[in-house]
């Protein structure tokens, strides 16, 4: 009965925009079968993300996807303390896994770990963070974005847009990469730049905390957010405190894309998370199948991506299925 | 007994009871059971649970979390909480780090310095509660917070970065490292140097419950603090003296992670304080004080362990991960109120 009246409210009350029949419309991520017949390796992936973060999810489904079409049984793990990821990596090991994925936000922390996966005979691929001590812990590749690089990129295109200057927004205290990124900003933007520490767990914290800084300083004409979904709480900070400040972002989600449409946002930086996840299974594969390493040594980068406005439309439909 | 016989009534602390009567009413019983079942599920749904190797990462999953929860029990088992313990661990391993870097000293100077700082934050938490009259509740609540900052804001003042500098080069290290964070292998398996740890302080909280004099005045204090202090028990100093113990173990934890890892990120602890509750409650402590045991917050401990590997082993999806867990206690901490209940109504 009740559940009658549900639908019965849900179409008398039909939306002609958006919901889920535009996302049906929408292009479909790809979906299929194994497109290989090498046996079924079991694959596990160990990341240092929090509950429910956007950024990890798209990882996560680029590394479904090559698991799909990889023939791959795909297990993925993640805690956000470094002694509890360490220990989910030591599962893994106990589980046999014939390769594994591993983000080094924590070095130190997983250093013994991950030797002792290479020790125990499984390929390891470092994704996202590490680029410097994977060599060191013995793992194939890595793959993710230099992020000193990544901020020089922000630096440069704020001297491009004549900004004086910046707000740096670190949301996530404790993350090592998040420090280089406002360095590497600091390094080749002209002016001057400040860093400004929220607690991302905390949306209208992140909000207040921009807020009351752009109010107290009316001459910041840039704020840099180090992930998309704080972008939008920069802007709404704008609005509040009236200020005249351009929004820029590293990471990009539906909102982030839409915003670069409007002109909300000035660029966003990408590092193309799906691809760090995608290629992470398919270099592992790509090892057990034919001992391919990709990189000479080096590791391979998925970024920085600049996106302004003119990139945007191209990529709206794919932030809308959630796979950029 | 009415009736005027000549026979002289047994007093009824005298009253012989038999063994298994004592069995039943033993606090952790419950949790014991609760084990055995957690145990016997992950060995049904997941094959590599059961392997040797897992199951040193499931006991040393289990001695991280039981370390803090030994000294946490017994700190509800005298009426109080301590929401600063999981940050404290953190601070415990910065100060540690800190001090032997800045002050290129041997690193076992700084694990003693550490001691006497985490020691007096744990003075400070007891000292506090005891003269403000405060529940421990807030009291704790207040030095989580400020901890926390300090943490974050001393670290970045000292290091310029939210991390602490490698320290594993320096004199000592080698030594702290064998006794904080060493893995012993026993045939093909190995065990972390934590669990040993783990089972001597359990074995002297136990102790102290059981055997001392102070562990009277902890079931004193935390059943009823105002008739304790009638009757003569020192209520200031048994509360101090429970603080102590907790800074004690987060100083044990703190040395751990630091010797494991080398480096400390000083963002981490938050919101492990209630893991270290959750243990205790398992294990049979109770919320209001003057009830529990040791021996059952290892018991807790070990659930926890068990559960949040097991899912692992289980290969269950993560996004689950965190509702899995939160049934697992609830059913083993009610499965526990059940088997309480039954041993009460025999007894």
């Amino acid at each position: 009965m009740g559940a009658v009246l549900a639908v019965m409210l849900a179409a008398a009350g039909c939306s002609s925009t958006g919901g889920k029949r535009a996302e049906e419309r929408a292009a479909e991520a790809a979906e299929g079968r194994a497109a290989v017949n090498t046996p079924r390796w079991t694959f596990a992936m160990v990341t240092h993300s929090g509950d429910g973060d956007t950024f990890w999810d798209i990882v996560q489904k680029g590394a479904e996807q090559a698991a799909l079409k990889d023939n791959i049984n795909f297990l993925y793990s993640h805690n956000d303390e470094a002694n509890q990821q360490a220990q989910l990596v030591q599962t893994a090991i106990d589980k046999k896994v014939d390769g594994l994925i591993v983000s080094l936000a924590k070095p130190d922390a997983m250093k013994a770990v991950v030797a002792k996966a290479v020790k125990a005979g499984i390929p390891v691929v470092t994704v996202n963070s590490g680029s410097a001590e994977s060599k060191e812990f013995g793992a194939l590749t890595h793959i993710g974005q230099d992020e000193t690089i990544a901020g020089e990129a922000v630096g440069d295109e704020l001297n491009s847009r004549d900004r004086k200057k910046a707000l740096c927004v670190l949301h996530e205290q404790g993350n090592v990469g998040h420090e280089q990124r406002c360095a590497g900003a600091k390094k080749t933007f002209d002016g001057t730049m400040q860093n400004l520490y929220v607690d991302g767990t905390n949306m209208p914290d992140v909000t207040a905390s921009i807020e009351a800084k752009l109010q107290s300083d009316k001459s910041i004409d840039a704020v840099v957010t180090l992930g998309a979904p704080f972008a939008d709480a920069a802007v709404q900070a704008k609005q509040t405190a009236g200020s005249k400040a351009e929004v820029d972002t590293f990471d990009l989600n539906a909102k982030v894309a839409s915003g670069l449409q409007t002109d909300k946002l000035g660029f966003a930086v990408d590092q193309q998370p799906y691809l760090q996840g995608y290629e992470a299974v398919d270099l592992l594969w790509l090892y057990r199948y034919n001992r391919n390493v990709l990189g000479g040594g080096q590791p391979v980068l998925t970024g920085p991506q600049v996106i302004t406005k003119d990139d945007a439309d191209a990529l709206a439909d794919y932030t809308k299925r959630g796979t950029r | 007994m009415s009736g005027s016989t000549a026979a002289p009534e047994l007093d009824e602390r005298l009253v012989h009871t038999s063994p298994l009567r004592k069995l039943l009413g033993r606090p952790e019983l419950g949790s014991v059971v609760g084990a055995v079942a957690v145990f016997l599920f992950f060995a049904i749904v997941a094959d590599s649970f059961l392997q040797a190797s897992s199951f040193g990462t499931v006991l040393y999953a289990a001695s991280v979390l039981g370390i803090m929860a030994a000294p946490v029990a017994l700190l509800m088992i005298g009426g109080e909480f301590d929401l600063s313990a999981g940050v404290l661990v953190t601070s415990s391993a910065l100060i540690s780090s800190m001090f032997s870097y800045q002050m290129t000293a041997n690193v076992w100077v700084g694990v003693l310095v550490s001691l006497l700082v985490t020691l007096a934050i744990g003075a400070f938490n007891g000292f506090m509660l005891t003269r403000t009259r405060l529940p421990s509740f807030i009291i704790t609540l207040g030095t989580f917070l400020m901890l926390t900052g300090l943490n974050l804001g001393f670290t970045k003042l000292i290091s310029g970065t939210v991390s602490t500098k490698a320290i594993g080069d320096m004199e000592g290290f080698d030594s702290a490292h064998a006794l904080f964070a060493s893995t012993l292998t026993v045939g093909s398996v190995e065990f972390k140097v934590t669990i040993l740890w783990w089972i001597a302080l359990v074995a002297v909280a136990t102790w102290i419950l059981l055997r001392t004099r102070f562990g009277n005045w902890i079931f004193a204090v935390g059943g009823e603090a105002d008739a304790a202090r009638a009757v003569g028990v020192p209520v200031i100093r048994t509360k101090i003296g429970l603080y102590l113990g907790v800074a004690f173990a987060a100083w044990v934890s703190g040395q751990h992670l630091l010797f494991s890892y080398d480096v400390v990120q000083s963002g981490e602890g938050v919101g492990n304080e209630l893991t270290y509750i959750i243990a205790a409650v398992i294990g049979g402590c109770l919320i209001t004080g003057g009830y529990g045991s040791a021996i059952g917050s290892a018991v807790g401990a070990f659930i926890f362990g068990m559960t949040s590997k097991g899912i692992v082993y289980a290969e269950w999806n993560p996004d689950w991960f965190k509702f899995f867990l939160g049934a697992m206690l609830l059913l083993a901490t009610l499965l526990n109120a059940w088997v309480r209940k039954r041993a009460e109504a025999t007894s």
